[in-house]
């Protein structure tokens, strides 16, 4: 890329950075527009211009690796990379709380081990496939009754009316909320993890707003035990105590925050494609039998989560020193574009045979609810397509995107017949 | 044909069970276990390839006879 900052002194300053971007290697923009709504060829420009992990000064600064053999190490690099603090952005010191930080703030996805592998055993048991079976019949039933909201009106928005509207009722029910508060949940998951991200006093908000809930829900549940995963969370042990409640809290935060952004933007991602894209549409109407590849082929390509680690110490890797306290993104999204792994990764390809994707991150951290986000976006799709077999884009440009920690359409304007 | 499973690499993605739960069962944390001792009946020979091929982490393998 050419240098041009003096062309664009003119132009407004991208949201959120002091400049223009002008050389990707040094200074990326994970919040450019441009960036949000084609990551893709930035990525395969720094994995052909000798680049491939990029740093840029920018929010705190950090560094993007982009090939799938990096992210592949620097997941299994533990614990010199440190869970800790697993958001792009850290908080600012002054808003940083001892009990809401670290260990305490979302284990096991802000913890190392070993406190990372005994809270991963509590949760991992009620995420398996076997058991994520008994949420399908409810996600079954709340797909149907969401499309029946706006069946009859031939148009709807795919994000904000379906894809939004799944993945929160389906986690409050399994942790045992109210699914009455699911407006509120949104509200505060958007606070904390997109709209906080460059907003550190809404992040900051929004965090306590959650523990507080959270602390109110564990309270009860030790006095008055049913049968849902805050209860199961309450009554676990680690060495003949049980979890202290900042834990717990803390566990409760994970399972609503990274439960619901995340797999709305899956199943938004792939509704959007199919909007789009007519000839795959066609193809899933006519061969529904490749449901199983087309959803792993669409969480490849459409890989919504970059997760952080930070060095805990000064660390070589691959020629470049990442110094104590840096932020390293981990790019899973970028590894599922690498072209040594993954033939034509630009094109979708929904029989795709070899693909062993990483959307769900790898290693200690892999998503400990892709099952159940696995089963609610093939129970989503598989629904809408049944329902509202021909759908298209009705007003392309009014799509937005969402990005930084999680990326995502936030609107899909879909017309039907 | 027979299928292998590295229990130290894998992480419990559990795509192998999903692609085909007729070779591989998985444990209480979701970890995943060869049915009997691997071996692959007679046809699955293509899906025991594609669950090798799906494996992020490298955690299969197959022993040719």
């Amino acid at each position: 890329m050419t240098d041009t900052a003096d062309a664009h002194t003119d132009e407004a300053p991208a949201p959120g950075g002091p400049c223009p971007v002008t050389d990707l290697a040094t200074d990326y923009d994970m919040f450019d527009p441009d960036y949000l709504r084609d990551p893709f060829s930035a990525w395969a420009e720094l994995r052909t211009e000798g680049c491939p992990i990029a740093h840029t000064e920018r929010y705190g600064g950090s560094w993007l690796p982009t090939r799938y053999d990096d992210l592949q190490a620097l997941a299994k690099m533990v614990p010199e990379l440190s869970s800790k603090s697993p958001i792009v952005i850290d908080m600012p010191d002054a808003l940083v709380k001892d009990d809401a930080t670290g260990y305490n703030a979302a284990a096991p996805i802000s913890a190392d081990p070993p406190e990372q592998s005994w809270t991963r055993r509590a949760l991992l048991p009620h995420f398996t496939p076997k058991g994520v079976m008994k949420d399908r019949e409810y996600t079954e039933r709340l797909c149907h009754e969401l499309i029946d909201g706006f069946i009859d009106d031939g148009r709807c928005d795919a994000a904000v009316d379906y894809a939004q509207q799944i993945p929160p009722r389906v986690i409050a029910r399994k942790l045992g909320v109210d699914e009455g508060m699911v407006d509120d949940f949104i509200e505060w998951v958007r606070g904390v993890l997109e709209l906080g991200l460059q907003q550190p006093e809404l992040r900051a908000k929004y965090r306590d707003v959650i523990r507080e809930f959270f602390a109110a829900e564990v309270a009860d549940r030790r006095a008055n035990p049913k049968d849902d995963l805050i209860t199961a969370l309450c009554q676990t042990e680690h060495e003949g105590e049980l979890l202290p409640d900042e834990v717990v809290i803390g566990m409760c935060n994970l399972q609503l925050v990274a439960g619901i952004d995340t797999t709305w933007s899956s199943i938004g991602s792939a509704l959007w494609h199919f909007a789009g894209n007519e000839d795959d549409r066609r193809r899933m109407v006519a061969e529904p039998e490749l449901w199983d590849t087309a959803v792993e082929e669409l969480l490849r390509f459409y890989a919504p989560v970059t997760m952080a680690r930070n060095a805990a110490e000064d660390v070589e890797y691959g020629g470049i020193t990442f110094k104590k306290g840096d932020k390293i993104l981990m790019n899973f999204p970028g590894a599922n574009h690498d072209p040594d792994h993954f033939e034509d990764p630009h094109e979708v390809q929904l029989d795709r045979q070899r693909n062993r994707h990483v959307a769900f991150g790898i290693g200690i951290h892999r998503c400990a609810g892709s099952n159940l986000a696995r089963m609610e976006m093939e129970v989503a799709l598989k629904t809408w397509f049944e329902r509202i077999p021909e759908f298209t884009l009705s007003d392309p440009d009014a799509v937005t995107w969402a990005g930084g920690q999680v990326r995502g359409p936030r609107i899909i304007p879909v017309t039907f017949g | 044909m027979k299928i292998v499973i590295d229990a130290e690499k894998c992480e419990g993605h559990s795509r192998c069970y999903s692609l085909a739960p007729d070779l591989v069962d998985v444990d209480d944390l979701g970890n995943a276990l060869v049915l009997g001792d691997g071996t692959v009946p007679e046809g699955l020979e293509d899906k025991a390839r594609l669950i090798v091929d799906n494996c992020p982490e490298y955690a299969i393998t197959i022993e040719e006879d």
